[in-house]
């Protein structure tokens, strides 16, 4: 039990980060920013000792302020997703640049941003603003989940009430050296609409970046995310997803480089006849720095004959660290679940890790549910027959590194999509092909 | 030294005193082996178990695991075993494999056209434009009655046996390498498809192309006639002779002409 003077240190910790992070004061999100800090405040910021917090260490989130981090001004790749046509919305350190942007409106889909809206008093996403992360507190504590909903500073309010011709593109760019970006974007999909949301870019030295996003019925949301290389990179994210009846969720995220990176997802599926999947591809390479990524999903089942299928695989080189944390939690009732659950690393060195905790708690007698979790190394067997064809070794390692990825990549529907996401990773491995 | 080895200067393949053990365990599997394949000529290499066939295919084409503590291997006067396996395929030498191995994700079309065209590149040719490549490809399948369904799927994954073994033999067509080595192709097949199998290794015979045929049984010898047939025992060639020398073994196995040979 902590004393009477570490709680306060605790305290004073948690008033610290929530001074530093300023707030903005709200219009329509003012008493769920209230209600969030609250919470936060009850919670206190994370630490080592927090089983959530076991494989990853909180501290770089818990700081006040973010390090400086340069601005890398040269990449070798063009911008993912930039030819794919789509209606783009720049955001330069997490704020809304209309003047980049395309004009946001398009048919089947409402646009508006949250710092723009967020100046009035009344709007449509005041009752979803804030509200499913509140919701999914109610299993384990995410306080950085509420510091994002009371101090996100921009973000986007989309609702979906058709199926727009077009996916959206969220584009990040970086100007200042020093910026703590706090997104915050609240995705509502109505009955039988559907929306593809690309999201790419780098956001801030450090950034706490977060989508609530209700599915409701019959409708499908596609998330494709895919976290631009910075190497020192802070980034903490969460997906709050609620899929409704008959309802469609599924996110794709690739990440690339990164000190220290940590994706939440929590998805609930309260209607029956629901999917959901979540996927990542990561690579991480340690050759400039530690790397550390950190997946944590948590999915319910409270609705009958619900399909959810978690996929994430991890290529880790150079020491780099990989971690898995995922549950499936069926809840009385929820018969006929199907849930799927694969975590898997590729290390091609000894120097680097992988650590998951998979778990399984199921309070229905008639459901399916499966985890599995391996690290391994690369198959020599299958190299030395790709070389046997006279592939060369480096070339070789890149298809094998391909090949384990691709259950991953699977989850994007989208084949140009797909592809593009697939060249990508290619491009990286081949650059970096020597180990 | 094999009698009908031939030791004249245009060996494609040629093999002296070749010694082989485990890279982590003093176990010689190979020990003094010698053996020259011809240009253009069918070589068959029969023996029992343990005889150290596939050791002596994997060591050609470079395989990790094991040591060469004597003797040499050269293709075309080149030495192979200072070469890397896929500079060793460049040069023109191709193993089809008696378990290919399933590589998920990875397309068959992918796999070939990355294999043919490294080639090209290692030995400074233009690569193969795609459509060139998926007309080459498209003939050679049918010839060997692949499904072009086959070819859009992950190298192996979910073949059967006989269209995994059918899969090397396109992959050796689109390579056209100088010197094949076959390791046990005929395992794992019913009479139709070594049928099959075989006809597409009898139509890549000719020009100057040699094969080393490693085998168990005679039946396959049936399809692909090999101009010499030599007895692998303990690690060495024991003996060397004609097709009639897979007969022999046929009808009287190998103990007879292990006795023989002392």
């Amino acid at each position: 039990m902590a004393d009477g003077a570490e709680l306060e240190t605790a305290d004073a910790a948690t008033e610290a980060r929530l001074g530093a992070a300023k707030a903005p004061k709200g219009g329509f999100t003012a008493a769920a920013r209230d209600d969030a800090a609250a919470r936060l405040r009850a919670m206190g910021l994370p630490g080592r000792r927090d089983e959530y917090w076991r494989y990853t260490s909180p501290a770089p989130f818990n700081a006040p302020d973010a390090e400086p981090l340069p601005i890398a001004h040269s990449s070798p790749d063009s911008p993912l997703f930039r030819d794919i046509d789509a209606l783009s919305l720049v955001f330069i350190d997490g704020r809304f640049e209309p003047g980049m942007s395309d004009k946001p409106g398009m048919e089947g889909v409402e646009i508006s941003t949250l710092a723009e809206a967020d100046k009035s008093g009344d709007h449509w996403a005041a009752e979803y603003y804030g509200a499913l992360e509140k919701a999914g507190q109610k299993h384990v504590a995410r306080p950085f989940a509420a510091l994002n909903t009371a101090t996100a500073r921009d973000g986007v309010l989309i609702r979906v009430t058709g199926r727009p011709a077009r996916p959206i593109h969220i584009i990040h760019h970086r100007q200042s050296e020093d910026d703590d970006v706090v997104c915050h974007h609240v995705i509502v999909v109505e009955p039988g609409a559907a929306l593809t949301l690309l999201e790419t870019g780098m956001a801030g030295a450090r950034s706490n970046a977060m989508v609530e996003a209700d599915v409701k019925a019959g409708g499908a949301l596609h998330l494709i995310s895919a976290h631009r290389a910075g190497y020192q990179r802070l980034a903490l994210s969460h997906i709050f997803a609620r899929v409704a009846e008959k309802a469609l969720f599924k996110a794709f995220t690739l990440s690339v480089n990164g000190t220290v990176m940590r994706h939440e997802g929590v998805i609930e599926m309260v209607g029956d006849d629901g999917i959901a999947h979540i996927a990542a591809a990561v690579l991480g390479d340690g050759d400039r720095g530690p790397f550390h990524h950190d997946d944590t999903v948590f999915i319910t089942h409270d609705a009958e004959n619900c399909e959810s299928r978690q996929v994430f695989k991890k290529v880790l080189k150079n020491g780099a660290t990989g971690v898995f944390q995922g549950k499936i939690l069926v809840q009385p009732g929820a018969q006929k679940t199907d849930g799927y659950q694969i975590s898997q690393a590729l290390l091609l060195d000894e120097d680097s890790q992988f650590l998951a905790k998979p778990e399984l708690e199921i309070y229905a007698d008639d459901v399916q549910c499966s985890h599995g979790s391996t690290t391994g190394a690369i198959d020599e067997t299958a190299l030395f027959y790709l070389r046997s064809r006279g592939v060369p070794r480096d070339r070789a390692i890149v298809l094998m590194v391909l090949s384990f990825l691709a259950d991953a990549l699977e989850e994007i529907d989208d084949e140009t999509l797909r592809a593009q996401v697939s060249d990508r990773l290619e491009a990286w491995l081949t650059r970096r092909a020597k180990i | 030294m094999c009698p009908l080895g031939g030791a004249n200067g245009d060996a494609m393949l040629k093999i002296d005193n070749l010694h082989v053990k485990l890279e982590d365990e003093d176990k010689a599997i190979l020990k003094g082996l010698s053996l020259d394949v011809p240009a253009g000529e069918v070589h068959a290499i029969m023996g029992p178990n343990g005889s150290g066939k596939s050791t002596l295919a994997y060591v050609l084409s470079g395989r990790d695991g094991y040591e060469v503590t004597e003797g040499s291997a050269a293709l075309e006067g080149q030495d192979l075993l200072e070469m890397e396996p896929e500079q060793r395929a460049s040069a023109g030498l191709f193993l089809a494999f008696q378990y290919p191995v399933e590589i998920p994700g990875v397309g068959n079309m992918t796999f070939l056209r990355t294999a043919v065209n490294a080639q090209r590149k290692a030995r400074g040719e233009e690569e193969l434009s795609s459509g060139d490549f998926l007309r080459e490809v498209r003939e050679k399948a049918k010839a060997l009655q692949i499904d072009p369904e086959m070819l859009k799927r992950p190298v192996n994954v979910g073949f059967s046996g006989g269209e995994k073994k059918r899969n090397e033999i396109l992959q050796m067509a689109m390579l056209s390498p100088k010197m094949c080595v076959l390791d046990e192709t005929d395992s794992g097949l019913d009479v139709d498809a070594m049928r099959l199998v075989s006809d597409g290794v009898n139509a890549l015979r000719g020009e100057g192309r040699s094969f080393l045929v490693i085998t168990h049984y005679q039946r396959l010898l049936d399809h692909i006639k090999p101009d010499v047939v030599h007895i692998m025992a303990d690690g060495r060639i024991v003996k060397s002779g004609g097709p009639e020398l897979a007969l022999e073994v046929e009808q009287n196995g190998y103990a007879d002409i292990l006795a023989e040979v002392g």
